[in-house]
């Protein structure tokens, strides 16, 4: 895998929901930092997979990097250009390049429009072609994703889930796009379509030269199919690195802790990894830990370091950063690799 | 090793009757659990695992199925039993964990209350010793400060939890049997492991049999020793743990561990069972995986296959028309490629 | 939560301006002359012009508008009919108990016959009790009110006699010349009214609770408490119906607002003479004050039902209730 020219740059993105309160006139009183401050690079023909639990602010990340959301504050620069502040109709021109594939093949596609229209609509919004061009480019994309091209006609609850994400995935295709945000694409499907869903944005992506951010929890599925790979926490990064690096070179105990509770199917090696097994639940983001958010549940906290002074995320070895004070220095990790007092604060 | 197993469920049949007509979601399926056993049943949607367990609960709704055959507990067959009968044993003597922990509790009511009222359903104490038990039980599976959030809503508790909750509810009554359907599905990865860890303890420290549905691999390796691989609402392959993973012998079950994208294992492509799972309103005639199978001869689309001993182990089945080698060399290569690309 | 009343009911004062302004506006925009409805059929022009001297309807029309705002908050008061030159808060305050009685009523009948209907219908889907009930509703929602009204008052009033035809009697304090009075009076002479109220709003609530408790019902938590091993009985009581009962709260709510603004059909049949009647005679004379004085009640009887739903529905459900 090569990687191609910086097709994106995002620079500390953040955003911040207000929480307000007040009788006539509103005041903010907190916030709810869903992102904060996250940056990272994306080069041509490469696949990011963005990976963390429920609540880290991956899909809102991905919302603000396509300004479905406004950004609080940052910069997103789209092949060197500054599209932060653009406006939604200065956009509109740059979306040719930026599409999306979604999580729910039920919700994400309008059930009272045919197939053809649901792929053909963006052709249509840019002004593409002529309606018969547009036509054959449609059925051009049912055949590329792998369905027949004569359902051009045919309504949503007509295809299966599977199908239905192709039909998704060829919507996104329709405009030749540089680049494709997948959020959560194979997480509704059953394991057996899962595998095919995988293979054809793989194969999509050798053909057409795509460039993918690709979003899952399931990190089975994100390293099977990225070059690279930032883990989230909490609305920040908390490690960046290739694919192998990470897996194999784990250095944030966040990282560490996910790759563990991951189930292994197989019953030997399964049982007899040690799961490093975090205690308590992911906080709210409205009132995140001090400096280091991870530190409450971290095996590896240093009291009086951690929770005063926010680690930034820097590099630790080529192309690989974390955002650590004691990073991991062996995976898997013995039990001698945990503090005392992350011990004694789990108790 | 207790003679009688703690559940045998024989050639179980369930059919739904729909406006659009008959969905056969369970089909001949037989299986038992021993005491202190924890088996695994595998499979994707319209498989039928959940079907049958909530067959066996009496938990499907009688305006629309029929079910025949047997589900023996403890000898007696609560297909054949009285409602009455059916509802001392619910909650009581066999409990039931459900997937989506943000829907399975009330949201007007205080959780200790329902847990409360599991007990009381059965158990004839006042309310007081109830809620000292269901306190004693929240403690037991982690709940912080349980004196206070016994005394809160469910919309309070984070998903992790409120599954935390509903395992509590189920054990509230030292039950024989827990039936935990996909307990971990809608949760994160972490908040699964603490979840797998509980129900692992749960087992160990209170001695109840599990049935684990899930249509992950990884947590039936995990957890299970016995696994049974359901397809179409039949069995395509039954066997103890280490036997399903490291000798597999059945196309479906070869699909399946294919097609996983693996933390251990990196392929460029994945192995994909082409089409999807079939409606059960018609199924495929003979052997109900045959449109997708790569392995399907003639007899494949005429003759149902019934489980036969495979790999010459008796505790090991499958149900399928292929002969004895091709199985045993494809499950080899397929453990070897599974094997042979390390990290 | 006490920050939530206030806004509410600083949202209601605004509403309310709202309502009273537009309602001057619509009596000025009107083409006619209600000082002459006031001075008589054979007033002279002359008349006319002292009539709307005296009735301060010459004045521009925000002068008019700002003397009514001080008056209501200052004393209280609607001012005084055109017609009758009786004060208005009097007439609303006589006029409000009749539809009071007529709504309340109607509604302890609906919820009565609705709430178990619904509940059944939901739990024997397509059972004979279902379809006949279904039934029901159709013909329920489809007849006109008065024309049941009338149906009803002919054959049960006048041809069985069971009931009276028509009137009102009033319960507390009953004028000498009125030739019936007390609570069981009253209570006979509502039966008919309520009933025919009743049989018109009930059909849509008994579609609506049938809808919302086989919701309910599907629900995970049903199943989650059938697993339990409670009885079928248990899992209505306790976990259907609170849950299934809470859209049904906010309806009552609205209608009653609703309805108390007048149920000028039924009132018009029975010979009720309430807020509905009320209206209708004072749009019929220009009479402007008695009619803004019956649109007033209306509003704050609809914003403070929707205000005592809003509340009622944070104590039922604990999910608002802490947020």
């Amino acid at each position: 895998m090569s990687a191609g020219e910086e097709l994106l740059v995002v620079e500390d993105l953040r955003k911040h929901f207000p929480v307000t309160r007040g009788i006539v006139f509103q005041k903010e009183i907190a916030s709810v930092k869903a992102v904060d401050g996250v940056s990272f690079s994306l080069h041509e023909g490469e696949t990011l997979g963005i990976v963390g639990e429920s609540g880290c602010g991956k899909s809102t990340l991905v919302r603000c990097v396509l300004k479905l959301l406004e950004p609080t504050s940052g910069t997103i620069l789209y092949q060197g250009r500054d599209i932060t502040k653009l406006s939604r109709k200065e956009m509109r021109p740059l979306r040719r390049n930026m599409m999306m594939v979604f999580q729910d093949p039920y919700a994400s596609l309008n059930a009272r429009k045919r197939v053809g229209f649901i792929i053909g609509e963006a052709l249509e919004l840019h002004d593409i072609g002529t309606p018969a061009e547009r036509k054959r480019r449609v059925q051009e994309l049912l055949e590329v994703v792998g369905l027949n091209p004569e359902h051009y006609n045919r309504f949503p609850h007509e295809f299966s889930g599977g199908q239905r994400q192709r039909i998704g995935v060829a919507r996104a295709l329709a405009v030749n796009p540089k680049l494709i945000f997948c959020d959560e694409p194979v997480s509704a499907l059953d394991v057996s379509v899962q595998a095919q869903i995988l293979n054809l944005l793989k194969d999509l992506q050798r053909e057409f030269g795509l460039t993918y951010v690709f979003i899952a929890h399931d990190l089975n599925v994100v390293r099977h199919i990225s070059d690279r790979v930032m883990v989230m926490y909490l609305g920040k990064a908390v490690e960046v690195a290739s694919r192998d690096e990470l897996y194999v070179h784990p250095k944030h105990p966040y990282t560490g802790a996910l790759l563990s509770a991951v189930p292994l199917p197989n019953p030997e090696a399964g049982r007899a990894r040690k799961h490093v097994v975090l205690e308590g639940d992911v906080p709210n983001p409205i009132n995140p830990p001090s400096a280091c958010n991870f530190h409450p549940r971290c095996p590896r906290f240093h009291e009086g370091h951690c929770d005063v002074e926010t680690p930034p995320l820097a590099p630790i070895a080529d192309e690989h950063l974390v955002a650590c004070h004691y990073p991991l220095e062996r995976w898997p990790m013995n039990i001698g690799d945990r503090t005392p007092q992350a011990v004694e604060s789990a108790t | 090793m207790s003679s009688q197993p703690l559940l045998e469920v024989r050639d179980l049949r369930t059919e739904f009757h729909t406006d659009d007509g008959i969905v056969g979601a369970v089909d001949g399926v037989s299986f038992t659990v021993q005491s202190g056993q924890v088996l695994g049943i595998v499979g994707e949607s319209g498989s039928g695992k959940s079907v049958t367990c909530l067959t066996v609960m009496g938990l499907n709704d009688p305006k629309f199925a029929r079910s025949t055959g047997e589900v023996l507990f403890r000898g007696e067959d609560l297909l054949k039993a009285p409602r009455s009968r059916l509802r001392d044993i619910r909650g009581n003597e066999i409990a039931m964990i459900f997937q989506d922990p943000m829907t399975s509790l009330n949201p007007v009511h205080k959780v200790g209350r329902q847990l409360q009222e599991a007990v009381l359903l059965h158990k004839d104490v006042t309310r007081k010793q109830a809620r000292d038990r269901a306190l004693e039980l929240l403690k037991a599976v982690g709940i912080p400060r349980a004196e206070r959030r016994i005394d809160d809503y469910p919309h309070q508790f984070s998903g992790g939890m409120r599954q935390r909750v509903m395992i509590a509810m189920a054990l509230v009554n030292d039950p024989d049997l827990i039936i935990a359907d996909e307990p971990t599905t809608a949760l994160d990865v972490t908040t699964q492991a603490q979840i797998l860890a509980l129900i692992k303890r749960v087992q160990d420290d209170f001695g109840s049999a599990v049935i684990m549905i899930t249509h992950d691999l990884g947590v039936v390796a995990e957890t299970a020793d016995d696994v049974i691989v359901m397809y179409a609402g039949r069995i395509a392959e039954r066997a103890p743990v280490r036997a399903v993973f490291n000798e597999p012998r059945h196309p479906y079950t070869w699909g399946l561990m294919g097609s996983l994208p693996r933390l251990d294992v990196i392929v460029d492509r994945l192995y994909q069972i082409p089409g999807q799972p079939p409606s059960l309103l018609r199924p495929p005639s003979g052997c109900r995986f045959h449109p997708r199978c790569a392995y399907a001869m003639p007899v494949c689309r005429e003759v149902e296959p019934q489980l036969e001993i495979a790999a010459g182990d008796p505790a090991h089945q499958q149900a399928c028309h292929l002969d004895e080698q091709t199985k045993a060399r494809e499950a080899a290569n397929l453990v070897a490629t599974l094997a042979g690309a390390p990290t | 939560m006490i920050r939530y009343l206030i806004r509410r009911l600083l949202w209601a004062v605004v509403l309310f301006i709202a309502v009273t302004f537009v309602t001057y506006v619509i009596f000025f925009l009107v083409p006619a002359n209600p000082a002459q409805a006031a001075a008589g059929q054979s007033a002279t022009p002359q008349k006319i012009r002292e009539v709307e001297e005296f009735l301060g309807l010459d004045k521009p029309f925000y002068v008019q508008y700002g003397k009514f705002l001080w008056r209501l908050v200052t004393e209280g008061s609607m001012g005084q009919s055109f017609q009758t030159r009786q004060s208005v808060n009097g007439e609303i305050f006589r006029a409000a108990p009749i539809t009071a009685s007529l709504v309340f009523g109607a509604f302890v009948m609906i919820l009565s016959l609705a709430i178990p209907l619904g509940i059944f219908s939901a739990l024997r889907p397509r059972s004979l009790l279902d379809r006949a009930a279904m039934i029901y509703v159709l013909i329920g929602i489809s007849l006109p009110s008065f024309w049941i009204g009338l149906i009803l008052s002919y054959i049960v009033g006048f041809k069985l006699g069971w009931t009276p035809i028509s009137g009102y009697c009033e319960v507390f304090s009953v004028p000498e010349a009125a030739s019936c009075g007390g609570l069981f009076d009253w209570a006979y002479h509502m039966i008919l009214p309520c009933l025919t109220l009743a049989i018109v709003v009930a059909g849509s609530y008994v579609r609506f609770v049938r809808a919302e408790v086989m919701e309910t019902l599907s629900q995970d938590y049903v199943r989650t408490a059938r697993a339990k091993g409670a009885p079928e009985h248990t899992v209505i009581r306790t976990h259907v119906l609170r849950n299934a009962m809470l859209p049904v709260v906010t309806m009552v709510g609205m209608d009653i607002g609703l309805l108390l603004g007048g149920a000028i059909f039924i009132e018009a049949v029975f010979g009720l003479n309430g807020l509905g009647g009320t209206a209708i005679e004072s749009i019929g004379r220009f009479d402007l004050p008695t009619l803004q004085g019956v649109v007033i009640f209306g509003a704050i009887a609809i914003i403070l039902f929707s205000l005592l739903v809003d509340i009622l529905y944070a104590w039922i459900d604990p999910r608002i209730r802490l947020t």
